[in-house]
């Protein structure tokens, strides 16, 4: 089943059905009044010249000798006018060419229903009007009698068919006359009809695009504007609803600065005090001295949860900044493993040596969130390799442990997920992968999490190497 | 070991420190305001102050300029991590180094020795540059025969570039030498007290002659 092509768009739709419509009207109307015309015209001429030739046979008929001789038939002839045909028994009286047009049929209804009979032929690509009468004879007492002549005329029909054929072209011509402004009209319906449309498409657009305060003027009181009337009460509860939702979100946000805010004074006490403590654990009694111990390394905890949320407040904030200097990149993981005591247990691999502009702290951050989480989740042996392209540096950390389960890998940089519910403690703050990528995106790179051949996890950090350098240039020239 | 000031308004937080710093050693004394610890610098003046920023009635970075104006005691500051509008407001104020809040107390010690090692002689003896004259034992210098007072990070910093003149210091070696910090020291450290030896020892035209910047790279001494 093959489906025609049908005008795309409303407006061509609306303005072939116009068109179609108006000049189907027009033809139909100026058809029909010329038909009409034409055949008030047919039958006027039909008439007049049928009476003419009556007209003329009444006239001459009272002068006419009965039974009649030639001459008598000759002058009947000769006061019908030419293309005349009288008869009477054999004689024939013929005057013109063309009266050999008359019929067989027209002589044989002239003669049974004796009576005037006209008919209409097409001889020679011309219309003909044969009119064939009986005459008839009124006695001095007034009876009236056949007189067994007969009178056929033959009469042209040419002009009056010119006159029709001039009817109908002007019907033609009115037809095509009312195409011009049936387009205009249609035009002027379509676009009145579609520029409610159009502005409706534009404010739907406008809140797809986020500007929810998008409105369409309300005018009139036809079905567009209700339509209108109804996307602006949309466009309305979908603003209300996400700025409430963005106002619960900033909230949200805030709380967490300014929560951890709060607990870094406390924090700052208890990180003081707790060192104490733990130059006095020694002379403690046990249980004290585990006490002493467990409220050291909870305390530890509680700050770095504590920086943690700072710093992913500061993220979301926006308020993140880089102090971007020219580092060498392996050196500086070198220096981050290092740091931690984990040179020995992890392999670190390096192509060559590689200067990158980076903020120096949040690749450290970085590294030693990947590198800390396939030491304490992965098994070794642990893998750092450094590479770079044109393009960009990438530093991978791969573990040989059993890799990430598919239905983690999609929310291991989550806030606060934990791939095993039971190991719910564990030294992380459950913040660490999420910082490792804002700090990535905020060089304009990215870390990624995958699995590595041998089946452990593997994450990979790309950082670009093209990016503008005149950012962050503070601290550099004095 | 040192007579140590604490500025430090949460009276928690403030007693902590000072049992903490007191255990490492420290003879340490305690204001809650601006205001009363620079009356209480003035009385007595410490070694060193350890200064909040965040302080109610003068803060801590116009507290910082009152004492970087008044002598060449060192400050080391206290700051909330990240927060660069602190670490970089406290630098320019003439702060000497900063610690994260919450401070650890042997973090906190390890930076307050390390400023105070500043202050120590070594045996080089007396060195000539041009105006400049740099006594690296008695620990004096002076600029055409007027005493220049430096602070301990200043003068340790100024030792550590002229003992090799025309030698490249990037601000990695610097931050290891002059402030005993490991690989994420803060640069800005460095380049702080670069500027503020620069206006006590050059002429301020603008065209450094002692302490001179290497683009990409760091600094040098001279040539002179």
């Amino acid at each position: 089943m093959t489906r025609r092509p049908r005008p795309r768009g409303l407006r061509a739709r609306l303005l072939v059905a116009f068109v179609l419509v108006t000049v189907l009207g027009a033809a139909a109307a100026a058809w029909s009044s010329a038909g009409s015309a034409r055949t008030a015209l047919v039958t006027s001429t039909q008439q007049r010249l049928t009476e003419a030739v009556t007209g003329r046979i009444e006239a001459v008929v009272p002068e006419l000798r009965y039974p009649p001789d030639r001459a008598a038939l000759d002058r009947l002839r000769a006061a019908v006018g030419s293309n005349t045909l009288v008869t009477y028994e054999d004689m024939r009286s013929v005057g013109g060419a063309d009266t050999g047009l008359v019929t067989r049929e027209l002589r044989a209804a002239v003669r049974s229903r004796n009576a005037l009979v006209t008919q209409r032929i097409t001889a020679g690509g011309r219309p003909w009007l044969l009119i064939g009468t009986p005459v008839t004879i009124t006695a001095p007492d007034g009876a009236r009698s056949p007189s067994g002549i007969e009178v056929y005329a033959v009469r042209d029909l040419a002009g009056v068919e010119r006159q029709t054929d001039g009817l109908t072209r002007s019907a033609v011509s009115t037809a095509a006359l009312a195409l011009p402004p049936a387009v205009l009209l249609a035009l002027l319906a379509s676009r009145s009809v579609l520029r409610p449309v159009r502005d409706l498409r534009d404010t739907a657009r406008r809140l797809a695009a986020g500007d929810l305060g998008a409105r369409l003027p309300v005018q009139g009181a036809d079905e567009l504007t209700e339509l209108t009337v109804t996307v602006n009460e949309m466009a309305e509860s979908l603003q209300t609803s996400m700025t409430a939702m963005r106002r619960m979100q900033t909230d949200a946000r805030r709380f967490a600065a300014d929560v951890s805010h709060e607990l870094r004074t406390p924090l700052s006490t208890l990180t003081a005090v707790v060192e104490v403590l733990a130059t006095a654990a020694d002379g403690m009694e046990a249980d004290a001295r585990e006490s002493a111990e467990l409220a050291i390394t909870e305390t530890h905890r509680l700050v770095r949860l504590v920086e943690d949320l700072m710093e992913v407040s500061r993220f979301d904030a926006g308020t993140a900044r880089l102090r971007l200097e020219d580092v060498d990149v392996t050196g500086a993981v070198r220096d981050c493993l290092r740091a931690r005591g984990w040179l020995e247990e992890i392999e670190l691999t390096a192509a060559e040596e590689i200067v990158l502009r980076l903020d120096r702290r949040r690749l450290d951050v970085v590294v030693a969130n990947l590198a800390g989480n396939a030491l304490r989740h992965g098994e070794p042996p642990v893998r750092v390799h450094v590479s770079a392209s044109r393009e960009q540096v990438r530093i991978e950390v791969t573990d040989s442990g059993p890799g990430l389960p598919a239905d983690v890998l999609p929310h291991v940089f989550d806030r606060f997920y934990k791939a095993d519910a039971v190991r719910t403690r564990t030294p992380g703050s459950g913040l660490g992968l999420a910082i490792a990528l804002e700090n990535a995106r905020l060089h304009g790179g990215d870390v990624t999490a995958g699995r590595a051949e041998g089946g452990g996890a593997r994450f990979v950090l790309r950082l670009p190497r093209d990016r503008d350098p005149e950012d962050g240039r503070a601290g550099w020239d004095v | 070991m040192a007579a140590i000031l604490l500025i430090e308004d949460d009276p928690l937080v403030r007693r902590g420190l000072q049992l903490a710093l007191s255990r490492h050693g420290h003879d340490v004394r305690t204001a809650d305001t601006g205001e009363d610890g620079l009356r209480e610098f003035r009385s007595a003046p410490p070694g060193l102050v350890v200064l909040d920023l965040m302080l109610p009635g003068i803060d801590g970075f116009e507290v910082c300029r009152r004492i970087r104006a008044e002598g060449e005691v060192p400050v080391i500051m206290l700051t909330a991590r990240g927060d660069d509008f602190d670490v970089v407001g406290g630098l320019a104020a003439g702060a000497d180094d900063y610690v994260v809040k919450p401070a650890q107390p042997t973090v906190l010690d390890a930076r307050i020795r390390a400023v105070l090692r500043r202050s120590t002689g070594t045996s080089d003896g007396v060195r000539v540059h041009r105006d400049l004259r740099v006594d690296s034992t008695s620990l004096t210098v002076s600029l055409r025969g007027e005493p220049v007072m430096l602070t301990p990070t200043e003068l340790r910093l100024l030792l550590t570039l002229s003992r090799a003149p025309g030698r490249v210091f990037s601000r990695q070696q610097l931050l290891e030498e002059v402030w005993e910090l490991d690989y994420l020291g803060d640069s800005r450290l460095v380049d702080n007290c670069v500027q503020r030896l620069r206006v006590k020892i050059e002429d301020g035209s603008g065209a450094p002659v002692y302490v001179q910047t290497v683009r990409g790279f760091g600094y040098r001494f001279g040539p002179v």
